[in-house]
């Protein structure tokens, strides 16, 4: 008893609980939609973390929800991965949303080493953000990459099949996109904060776009950059209740 | 002027030394078969009583488990430009003196700093690559050849320094012509100094022009007259295994020497190796080619060493291996990476190309590749792994996902957008003639698909083929 031990020095070596982590530092990651940010506590991607993006299929708009933050990261010359994607990116299809190519780095990898080398690349430190599209993966990987993230300081996004919705995970955040009866974006699981109640429409969201320009760009895009294009060309921008307007080519579907 | 010898004595020796890694009793020897000599030892053998110069015979007598390598000269030779190599990286002018190097750093100082430090750093490559020296400097190579014998570390920066330091030099340790060095001692002159006070004319009748000459050139009134030291455009190393080899494992200690040596030899050359070839040699002149390849110029040792490694993990030894050969035959310029002066990165963190490097040399070396758009509007000439990137910018949509191999499309569907004709390729054999959509699927999926031109009032029965997501 006669020891006096400075209280820093316990809660640095993590031997005493607390009950509350400290509040998610704000605004770190912004997601680049704005009604996203508004309801995840740390105002954008958990910092440092995993992300588990659940879908029930291919092509249902999961991966415009990440390209904001793959074109501020690429543009700011930070590298991202790609770990064992489903399909090969399409480049042009990336470059129109902004995306600078020179900075994604792809890695074919089998089943067995795509967590392996997410791993690698997480815990190395020098990747802004990797995403893996791992075949299977369980508690104890996921654990992994969440502690490898922590290390590397990325950004790191999961993408898996909704089925794995009912297993318990130790990522900071879990999405699920769901395409009926909307598509829409649940937030299953979010440290630091309360799961909203309600899910997020998907159209009204990637209708919503952070606008560039008004934040002072310069920081960040050099003057050469490529500019996100989705707000002039983007097929996929909704009027009204859902009909889409193509320019040029007039309206289809009813 | 300012010199700098790096004088050699053990030159033979360290180049076999530093391929070891035990300390077992080892000497050189030479001469002919009857009558071997030791002409160097390392400190086991010395302690254990053997010295230079002793028969082989009676050093076997001393002790009996030591190993005896034949000296080779060419190979001490190889050594010594290897360093000349090595020390380029601090001045253009070196030249090679017998079992000595000589650079000359007076304009390398505005660049490199003061003596004491081109010092510090040339002394901490040479340890680091396991040879013992000994270094001066003074204004004439010659004389910090003589110097550098004479005293390690001395440093004289003037002429008359350079003098008063040379005066108290022995013959014997003056590299002067043989002849004049045998017959002065019995003239009575036994130091430089006495030699220099010396009447010349007088000395011109004894010993010739010879002598003359080379107390000019040491003194500086005459150029020393060396040739400069060039480095060469390819790498070629060998080493010899001292045993056969048969498992890779024992193989990475030589290798990472060399991986170590070519670090050093690069960065003197300020280049960088992309691709160098690993050759194990076995018995009867078969060999086994490793080849090395990376994403871009490397000359960082770790990186070349993790490269090399990872690709010779692979290799199935088909027979135990003799020698090792390093080659590489293009060494292309090197451009290190740019980083941020408020890194926010952590301090323990992996550099971005050697994580690139260790993920090839496991999952392959085309595992890891970046995407490029030509300007081939056709989707499957649209891209392709590039180094560079072009800056078009298509202005109507494509999907983020794309297919390798369009596959058909079945079931309900809805056309948000399109169509747009893709009418082009004449020009060579994959003519395209379609008309592309983009259609939602029951799913919710947004789908990039196309049909065949003239299949009129699209409708959901038509041959549609998916292409890619808009995921």
């Amino acid at each position: 008893m006669g020891t006096v031990v400075a209280l820093s020095n316990l809660l640095d070596a993590r031997q005493v609980w607390r009950g509350r982590a400290l509040p998610p530092t704000e605004g770190g990651q912004p997601t680049g939609w704005p009604m996203l940010d508004a309801v995840l506590p740390a105002r954008g991607w958990p910092e440092a973390s995993l992300t588990e993006i659940l879908l029930p299929a291919d092509g249902i708009g999961e991966l415009r929800l990440l390209l904001p933050t793959l074109a501020r990261l690429t543009q700011g010359q930070r590298p991202v991965m790609l770990i064992a994607p489903p399909y090969a990116p399409c480049a042009m299809g990336w470059r129109q949303q902004g995306v600078n190519l020179q900075r994604v780095d792809i890695v074919d990898a089998d089943e067995k080493q795509a967590l392996w080398a997410a791993e690698q690349c997480l815990r190395s430190g020098s990747c802004a953000a990797v995403l893996a599209w791992p075949q299977q993966a369980d508690d104890r990987s996921l654990r992994r990459l969440q502690v490898a993230a922590d290390t590397g300081r990325a950004l790191a996004f999961l993408f898996r099949d909704s089925r794995y919705l009912a297993n318990a995970s130790p990522a900071a955040l879990r999405l699920e996109l769901a395409a009926s009866p909307q598509p829409s974006l649940w937030i299953r699981k979010c440290r630091g904060g309360h799961v909203p109640a309600h899910p997020i429409s998907l159209l009204h969201l990637y209708s919503h776009p952070h606008d560039l320009r008004q934040t002072a760009p310069s920081a960040e895009c050099s003057s050469e950059e490529i500019h996100p294009i989705h707000d002039k060309l983007n097929p996929l921008r909704q009027t009204g209740e859902g009909i889409v307007k193509f320019p040029s080519l007039g309206t289809r579907g009813e | 002027m300012l010199w700098t010898c790096i004088s050699l004595p053990h030159l033979a020796l360290d180049g076999v030394l530093r391929r070891r890694d035990d300390d077992s009793p080892l000497v050189l020897v030479d001469g002919p078969a009857n009558a071997r000599c030791v002409v160097a030892a390392n400190a086991a053998a010395q302690s254990a009583g053997l010295h230079v110069g002793q028969r082989l015979s009676a050093a076997q007598a001393l002790l009996a488990q030591f190993e005896a390598i034949p000296y080779d000269p060419a190979d001490a030779d190889r050594w010594q430009r290897f360093l000349a190599g090595v020390a380029y990286r601090y001045s253009s002018q070196v030249a090679l003196l017998p079992h000595a190097i000589v650079l000359e750093i007076s304009r390398s100082r505005s660049l490199l700093g003061d003596w004491a430090k081109i010092e510090r750093h040339l002394r901490s490559d040479l340890a680091e690559l396991g040879f013992r020296h000994h270094m001066a400097a003074a204004p004439t190579p010659h004389a910090a050849q003589v110097l550098a014998n004479a005293s390690d570390g001395l440093a004289v920066f003037s002429r008359d320094t350079m003098q008063r330091a040379l005066e108290a030099i022995p013959l014997q340790k003056s590299y002067l012509p043989e002849q004049a060095v045998d017959a002065l001692p019995r003239m009575g002159i036994r130091r430089l100094g006495q030699l220099l006070r010396m009447p010349r004319d007088g000395l011109q009748r004894r010993f010739g022009g010879g002598l003359l000459q080379a107390i000019d050139r040491l003194l500086g009134d005459m150029p020393s007259g060396l040739d400069l030291y060039l480095p060469p455009d390819a790498v070629d190393w060998r080493i010899e295994l001292l045993h056969e080899v048969e498992n890779i494992a024992a193989l990475v200690f030589p290798v990472k020497r060399m991986t170590g040596d070519l670090a050093a030899y690069l960065s003197g050359r300020d280049g960088g190796v992309q691709r160098f070839v690993l050759r194990l040699e076995h018995r009867e002149n078969a060999v086994t080619e490793v080849p090395v390849g990376m994403l871009s110029p490397e000359r960082d040792a770790s990186v070349l060493f993790e490269a090399a490694r990872g690709r010779l993990e692979q290799v199935q030894l088909p027979a135990p291996v003799l020698s090792l050969r390093l080659i590489a035959s293009d060494l292309p310029g090197f451009v290190p990476a740019g980083r941020d002066l408020f890194d926010e990165r952590p301090a323990n963190a992996l550099p971005f190309e050697q994580l690139r490097e260790r993920l090839r040399a496991r999952l392959g070396d085309a595992a890891v590749y970046r995407l490029g758009t030509t300007i081939d509007p056709r989707p499957e000439h649209s891209q392709r792994m590039v180094a560079a990137d072009e800056r078009f910018l298509e202005p109507r949509p494509r999907p983020t996902w794309l297919l390798d191999k369009p596959i058909p499309l079945r079931g309900a569907l809805r056309i948000l957008a399109g169509p747009e004709r893709m009418e082009t390729g004449w020009w060579d054999d994959c003519e395209t003639r379609r008309d592309y959509y983009i259609v939602e699927t029951a799913q919710g999926q947004r789908a990039w698909a196309y049909c065949m031109p003239g299949e009129h009032a699209p409708g959901e029965h038509m041959g549609w083929m998916l292409h890619g997501w808009f995921a």
